[in-house]
């Protein structure tokens, strides 16, 4: 920016920068392109890899565990099955790390989500561009989902490569007794994980609510994953039996139902409508607080 | 033509009853270059955050490029380049990817063409050789840079600049400087914000000043250097004679007391009568001079005297 670049660099009416030849796009493809500037944030963000990664360990240790201590009774959902078909490893790794891991990760993204632009000020600038706030927090909301998405594919393609590296890969004999192919199987598995990605989906509304509450992103987080856990402590209380059916966290194991012949659909799907009434509850929070509020950091 | 920024009464009382900005009406014309001026603390950030629509004022309305605010904003916002209080971007991200960033929050422009408003923007403020370094190594200058080629992403009509050479050092105060003088040039409204009556007085032709939450004066730089005319004051036993001949030797009408006389140095649109000159004058009409004083003499004091002296921030 020394004096004489100055000199060189001005137009008559240039006036910020270069003269605008840009047409304005539709609607639909400016945000497509705010949602993929997102992605490439939270996804390429170091400490974000990082849990994914240390997510993709956990099926490799369950299976090397089980492949080196034989066939047991007791521990995890299907971790018995595991020596008769390696697809099970996927079931028993994502029901090990759908109360506790795979939530965290949710939390520590979506407890970032707003809160964290506030705490750097970036706020600001993508508010005075304008971003548009309701349209900030659809993008944030979006790349909380994709996110978790991405978590649980992580843990499900791990335990597949490494559930079909260590243990046998024949037919596979279901809850109802039944046996299916490999390829259903496979299948199988998929959706399994599908309905946990949807499952999160609750969790990340209420994180990025809670995120527009502070400028301190590690307080959302904390907030939200003890949220959590709380949330499954009173799942698990007889006394308040009464509220089971309202916690986010009641639908999150129904997929067993997806290794029936035939697949019983009902509680799944009770299941992804509490997902979607938590995300719109939240979501609409979220927007009063972040449209009405001060951005003074 | 509609004026750049206006505000009617603005106000902004936070919670706990502080009032902050307190009911300021500013008129910024189109195509100047606007100084924004008060010591820390006199609430100039909160006014830009109201006058960007982050902040709700509770009392007035303001508008910007001709529109009401805080609904204007989508619309108009795309033409208003900002740095508000200092520079803010992700530490992790590249000086580039940052500005990408923000470019691809604007709904107005398409994909297309970010890299290439993206790397003019890096060249406009000579971070072009840094741009892929991440923005946590930049150094304070740097970011007060990148923070500028943010608010010049695109040509805009009207810049808002908080503080804007914060941190630099006098080459890069400098060079913010031909910068602001250059895009009021092109035609563009600068309002810039500073706590430095120097940094103002050299390239702006407007100014609002802040004391206090209050806009104590608003006007152009010739009628502050006007306010600020200084005077001369004779203590004397003649009064009478002694006003005479201030008249005589050329300064303004000469106020009368019983033991004193008062006027300012220069008549208008007159430079002012040199100091030397009037003691000569008093001496040789014989006018027993007690004491002769100039007072207000400068810029800085009327500064001072409009916002208040001392270290003690605002309240």
């Amino acid at each position: 920016m020394s004096t004489s670049e100055l000199q060189t660099t001005r137009t008559g009416t240039d006036v910020g920068a270069e003269p605008d030849r840009d047409t304005r796009p539709s609607g639909a493809a400016a945000l497509a392109r705010l949602v993929r500037s997102e992605l490439r944030l939270v996804l390429l963000r170091r400490r974000n890899v990082a849990m994914l990664a240390v997510l993709a360990c956990g099926p490799l240790l369950i299976g090397i565990a089980v492949r080196v201590a034989g066939q047991s009774s007791g521990g995890p959902a299907f971790l018995g099955q595991i020596t008769e078909n390696g697809l099970f490893l996927v079931f028993t790794s994502l029901t090990v790390a759908l109360p506790l891991f795979l939530p965290l990760t949710i939390a520590v993204v979506s407890g970032e989500s707003v809160a964290g632009e506030a705490s750097t000020g970036t706020l600001r600038n993508l508010l005075v561009v304008p971003v548009g706030r309701t349209r900030l927090l659809v993008v944030k909301l979006v790349s909380v989902l994709v996110f978790g998405l991405v978590a649980t594919l992580v843990v499900w393609a791990s335990a597949v490569v490494v559930g079909l590296a260590l243990f046998p890969r024949g037919d596979m004999l279901l809850l109802s007794g039944t046996s299916v192919g490999l390829a259903e199987g496979f299948w199988r598995a998929l959706l399994v994980a599908l309905y946990v990605a949807a499952m999160l989906a609750g969790l990340g509304a209420i994180g990025v609510f809670v995120s527009t509450l502070t400028e301190v992103p590690m307080g959302a987080m904390a907030a939200t994953a003890v949220l959590t856990i709380l949330t499954q402590i009173v799942g698990t209380v007889p006394q308040v039996r009464v509220v089971w059916p309202y916690l986010f966290t009641n639908p999150w194991f129904a997929y067993g139902d997806l290794l029936r012949t035939p697949v019983a659909g009902h509680a799944m799907l009770v299941g992804l409508l509490t997902q979607a009434l938590y995300v719109a509850v939240f979501g609409s929070l979220a927007w009063a607080r972040l449209s009405s509020k001060d951005v003074s950091s | 033509m509609t004026a750049a920024i206006t505000s009617q009464a603005l106000t902004k009382r936070f919670r706990g009853g502080q009032v902050a900005v307190d009911a300021i009406d500013l008129d910024v014309p189109r195509g100047a270059v606007y100084g924004f001026l008060g010591p820390n603390g006199s609430g100039k950030t909160t006014t830009i955050r109201m006058l960007l629509g982050l902040v709700r004022p509770t009392g007035g309305t303001h508008t910007l490029l001709g529109a009401p605010m805080p609904h204007g904003g989508s619309q108009v916002l795309p033409a208003v380049g900002a740095l508000v209080e200092g520079p803010a971007f992700h530490p992790y991200l590249s000086g580039r990817d940052n500005l990408l960033r923000l470019d691809a929050a604007d709904r107005t422009v398409g994909g297309d063409g970010a890299r290439r408003r993206v790397d003019h923007a890096l060249e406009r403020v000579g971070l072009a050789a840094a741009a892929t370094k991440r923005y946590r190594s930049y150094s304070l200058g740097m970011r007060q840079r990148l923070g500028l080629a943010g608010a010049l992403l695109r040509p805009r009509e009207l810049l808002v600049l908080d503080e804007p050479t914060n941190g630099l050092d006098p080459q890069g105060t400098r060079e913010v400087r031909s910068l602001v003088r250059e895009l009021g040039a092109s035609g563009a409204t600068v309002f810039v914000s500073s706590h430095l009556l120097s940094e103002i007085e050299q390239v702006c032709d407007h100014v609002g000043v802040m004391s206090h939450g209050r806009l104590v004066f608003q006007g152009t730089m010739t009628g502050l250097r006007e306010a600020a005319n200084p005077r001369v004051r004779v203590e004397t036993s003649r009064p009478d004679l002694a006003a005479t001949v201030l008249r005589d030797a050329g300064t303004g009408a000469p106020q009368v007391g019983r033991t004193s006389v008062v006027a300012e140095l220069s008549r208008p649109g007159e430079p002012p009568v040199a100091t030397e000159l009037l003691t000569e004058r008093l001496v040789a009409a014989g006018v027993p001079v007690r004491q002769l004083v100039i007072e207000g003499a400068a810029l800085e004091d009327l500064f001072v005297g409009l916002t208040g002296e001392g270290f003690d921030v605002d309240q």
